[in-house]
């Protein structure tokens, strides 16, 4: 089976205005929403404490609520979650109980209410921790940037560096501004999702810098639209077969994984349909016009480029 | 062209030998089992002790299906949760308080492969159950109390060398000592820096007094936080073996915090209230001379006497007591619940050091007639137990403790007070608790991610690459394999964002093959004969595989040093994953392509689905 069967270079440069047009209207909402609407964070970020509880009848979430009221508790919110049998309480921090006690009140009153109520996970994170964990969110984002950067920088050329992080981190920001709009809850695991989206989808730009190098060696006479044309053209179709791959993974981890990879499986499904766009048709016209030509990426690989061939003469 | 020279086939085939023997142990379920190991340092795991066990066991005719000796104890192996509480109950009975009977489960992996040191993955506490507390050392709370001590110290040299002073105040972590005349200060700061030369000593003065500052130095506040976490973590070690744990963790995180989990652990509120209490016992005398009504109102209204503090006792009555502290529960060697003979009471028999012994001894005799104050001080409260009154010269060092409600309290504060005080407060700022249910579906719900996941890329590889697919599907296989394998032998901690992170190495492991897959056929469609395509498709591919792993490898690393628990979890197999990937996509695939195709002549046709070519 071959799915592409493409005769001619696909001419994706020339499409550069309508690419960048829809990827800054994506973004724009995308940084609307995020100030508009903010992230929903989870307790890991905020504070706060969240209870699984699970019964063994179809939990009454009126009754619930009035004993979480009862203990004066009147800022909690109670939910489903997954299926009618458990509920999702959420408190945020008291002054005046630790959240060690907080957990075990209302553990207490739930019980009172109904013997059966089950306590299945509880996570209560104060109000430093949940600093640090944003601000250390934020280093490792800034850190994996700069990594990143630096790396290309030194294997490629700081045109490509500037181009790939400009398009990855659009695919951050639009990410987060999918889950500003749809209020889905922001915790670690989709940190975590969201910082492996980001090196992973860096390796498409790669791949596509990675062929644009080896045509400014081979396609001599072609000039640098034809030649990034060109690259496109020839890694598409593995970039489709592997995002479908990854997105297969992550579909399995969609409908099997439950609460907890949820939202990680979501961040990374965005993450994923917008890698492919933005790494190839955001970070290619960045790199035009940062002005990448020949000179500038074979000087700096010429050394190489002369072992190679010889290597590859000899086998 | 394309083969591989036969170490290289040897060495391959030994890794994924090594892989499998790893990997196995992971198969075998676990089975319930009982730990019992030393409350005490002083006490030790040995032989004996097995045979103790043994000799236990039989004589309550408990079935067990196997009994070993190794490092933190003796452990005995049953066949259903039911014989293990029995046994449990009866070691329990048995060997009283200087061993820790707890409640374990125990892989069923054979001795042999135990023998090579594989074992099982370590599970976190997300996917087996049991409580995780983050707790936050009060740091200046242990600064006050150790200038509070040199209060006493300072009363004591000054007294001795008797140095007239108007009086000793400590405003936080400052302790200032006041004077009549600069020539008693400067005696009082000669000495006193000759005996507590770690303390910073300044003077000031107003209209009235000469004063002389003593502050805290840099260095001896270090000593004195560093001190403080340490005397926590040992106290809570203590605290944890009298719970009854198997396998707990107590760690030091930062400079002022402690990290605790307890696997399997289910009553989360007893091991709170265990953890989080810090109670620690002082012993004062009751200031006699202000035990009348009309002080005791006036110092519920505020005004307290000098040198004396306000307290309430059980029956919530008002009580004055002494700010002096005779002894504090650092000198407490062993405590237990008892029954007193006479009133049948519940009681706390507490064994004192030499040291406190001696004080006590003497304190008693200067003091009979009068009362002595028992304070139980925890976060934010002090209670004064008892009060009561000394009848005579206290020597030995055994102490009963009357007053307790009921003797569960007698037992939980003899635990308390047994177990070490703690050198500054504690708060827990983070708890996660998963319940032991919810451990085993978070492991189903990793595991049939992974499957299902990689069964669909499986066959969507096979039908678009044919051989090559079925030899990338392979190499993916090997990749979970040795994944696996490296995570069980190096013991990381998998937890369920971990069991993510193997389903999304697979997922992204892919790739580097579907790199090599299109490379080889972009060679055959240029019209290269097949063997120099895969030699080609390979080679070429090789550069972008690892240019492509290094960018993923830099966001692992970056996670792994910013991330914490759940977060860390991810970012170690997500990195581990990318190194078996390039291992396996590679080589391992190379490998059988190799023996697949590299050894034939007249190769005219790969197996690597359609090829479409442009006319």
């Amino acid at each position: 089976m071959e799915l592409f069967r493409i005769k001619k270079d696909i001419p994706f440069m020339s499409y550069g205005r309508l690419t960048t047009a829809i990827s800054l209207i994506t973004f724009i909402l995308a940084v609307f929403f995020l100030s508009t609407k903010g992230l929903n964070y989870g307790v890991d970020f905020t504070g706060g404490t969240v209870m699984e509880v699970n019964y063994p009848q179809t939990a009454n979430i009126e009754s619930i609520r009035k004993a979480v009221d009862g203990i004066g508790l009147k800022d909690a919110t109670v939910q489903n979650f997954g299926t009618s049998h458990d509920v999702l309480i959420r408190l945020p921090l008291k002054k005046e109980m630790s959240i060690a006690q907080l957990s075990e009140t209302v553990a207490k009153a739930l019980q009172a209410a109904d013997p059966k109520a089950e306590v299945r996970r509880v996570e209560s994170v104060g109000s430093q921790v949940g600093e640090e964990l944003y601000e250390n969110g934020g280093l490792a984002l800034l850190l994996v940037c700069i990594g990143i950067m630096a790396y290309l920088a030194v294997r490629f050329e700081w045109r490509f560096a500037v181009a790939a992080i400009i398009a990855n981190m659009h695919d951050v920001v639009i990410i987060l501004g999918f889950f500003a709009f749809f209020q889905w809850e922001f915790n670690l695991t989709v940190l975590a999702a969201i910082l492996a989206v980001l090196g992973y989808s860096v390796n498409e730009s790669v791949v596509v810098f990675d062929r644009v190098r080896e045509n400014f060696r081979k396609m001599r006479k072609a000039n640098v639209i034809q030649v990034i044309d060109n690259a496109i053209t020839r890694t598409m179709s593995r970039t489709v077969i592997t995002h479908l791959m990854t997105q297969t993974m992550v579909g399995s981890m969609l409908l099997f994984g439950g609460e907890v990879l949820h939202n990680f499986a979501l961040a990374l499904t965005i993450g994923i349909l917008f890698g492919i766009y933005s790494s190839v048709l955001v970070a290619c016209p960045i790199a035009m016009w940062l002005g990448v030509n020949r000179a500038n990426l074979i000087g700096d690989v010429e050394k190489k480029d002369t072992s190679k061939e010889a290597a590859e003469a000899t086998p | 062209m394309n083969r591989y020279p036969t170490w290289k086939y040897i060495f391959i085939a030994v890794v994924i030998l090594i892989g499998l023997l790893f990997t196995i142990p992971n198969f075998y379920g676990e089975s319930p089992a009982v730990q019992i190991s030393p409350a005490k340092a002083t006490l030790k795991a040995n032989p004996e002790l097995l045979k103790k066990v043994e000799a236990t066991l039989q004589l309550a005719n408990i079935k067990f299906n196997g009994i070993f000796l190794d490092a933190s104890g003796v452990k005995v192996r049953f066949e259903s949760p039911d014989e293990q509480l029995k046994a449990k109950d009866k070691l329990i009975a048995n060997l009283g308080k200087d061993y820790t009977v707890a409640l374990n489960l125990l892989s069923q992996t054979p001795n042999w492969l135990l023998n090579i040191g594989a074992k099982p993955m370590y599970l976190g506490l997300d996917l087996r159950g049991g409580v995780h507390f983050l707790l936050q050392v009060d740091m200046k709370a242990a600064l006050d109390k150790a200038a509070e001590s040199s209060v006493g110290d300072f009363r004591t040299a000054l007294r001795r060398e008797k140095i007239n002073y108007f009086g000793i105040s400590r405003d936080s972590q400052k302790v200032e000592v006041k004077f009549e005349t600069e020539a008693e200060l400067e005696k009082a700061r000669k000495i006193l820096s000759k005996d507590y030369p770690d303390l910073t000593y300044n003077s000031a003065k107003n209209d009235k007094e000469h004063m002389l500052i003593a502050t805290i130095g840099d260095a001896t506040k270090l000593k004195i936080q560093e001190f403080a976490l340490k005397q926590n973590l040992q106290t809570l070690h203590n605290r944890i073996n009298e719970l009854g744990v198997a396998e707990p963790i107590v760690q030091q995180q930062g400079f002022d915090r402690i990290v605790v989990q307890l696997p399997g652990v289910q009553d989360t509120a007893k091991a709170k209230e265990i953890l989080g209490r810090t109670a620690t016992l002082e012993i004062r005398m009751v200031d006699e001379d202000k035990k009348d009504i009309a002080t005791l109102e006036a110092a519920e209204k505020g005004q307290v006497p000098f040198g004396d503090e306000l307290y309430k006792d059980r029956e919530g009555r008002p009580i004055l007591v002494k700010k002096n502290v005779v002894l504090t529960g650092d000198r407490i060697t062993d405590a237990g619940p008892g029954v007193n003979q006479q009133t049948g009471g519940a009681v706390v028999n507490v064994t004192l050091d030499g040291r406190g012994a001696g004080i006590f001894k003497n304190v008693t005799r200067d003091n009979v007639g009068k009362r002595m104050a028992i304070l139980l001080i925890e976060k934010n409260s002090t209670e004064v137990i008892t009060a009561p009154v000394i009848n005579e010269e206290i020597g030995g060092g055994h102490v009963q403790i009357s007053g307790m409600d009921s003797a569960q309290e007698a037992t939980d504060i003899s635990l308390l007070l047994r177990a070490g005080a703690l050198a500054a407060p504690m708060e827990i700022i983070e708890e996660r608790t998963v319940g032991p249910s919810m451990g085993e579906e978070n492991i189903k719900r990793g595991v049939h991610s992974t499957l299902w996941g990689f069964a669909a890329i499986a066959a969507m590889m096979i039908i678009y690459y044919m051989v090559f697919g079925g030899v990338s599907v392979l190499a993916l296989g090997v990749n979970l394999l040795l994944l696996v394998a490296v995570l069980s032998m190096l013991q990381a901690t998998l937890t369920l964002p971990g069991l993510a992170a193997i389903a999304l190495a697979l997922g992204m492991a892919i790739d580097a093959n579907v790199l090599i897959n299109e490379r080889v056929r972009e060679e055959l469609r240029n019209g290269n004969t097949p063997q120099a395509s895969i030699h080609a498709g390979y080679d070429r591919a090789f550069d972008t595989i690892i240019d492509s792993n290094v960018t993923t490898l830099i966001a692992g690393l970056a996670l792994f040093m910013f991330g914490t628990g759940p977060i860390k979890g991810f970012a170690v197999v997500h990195v581990l994953g990318i190194l078996t990937s390039m291992f396996s996509a590679v080589l391992v695939s190379r490998a059988i392509v190799n023996l697949i195709y590299g050894y034939r002549r007249k190769l005219t046709k790969l197996s690597i689905g359609q090829i479409y070519r442009p006319d």
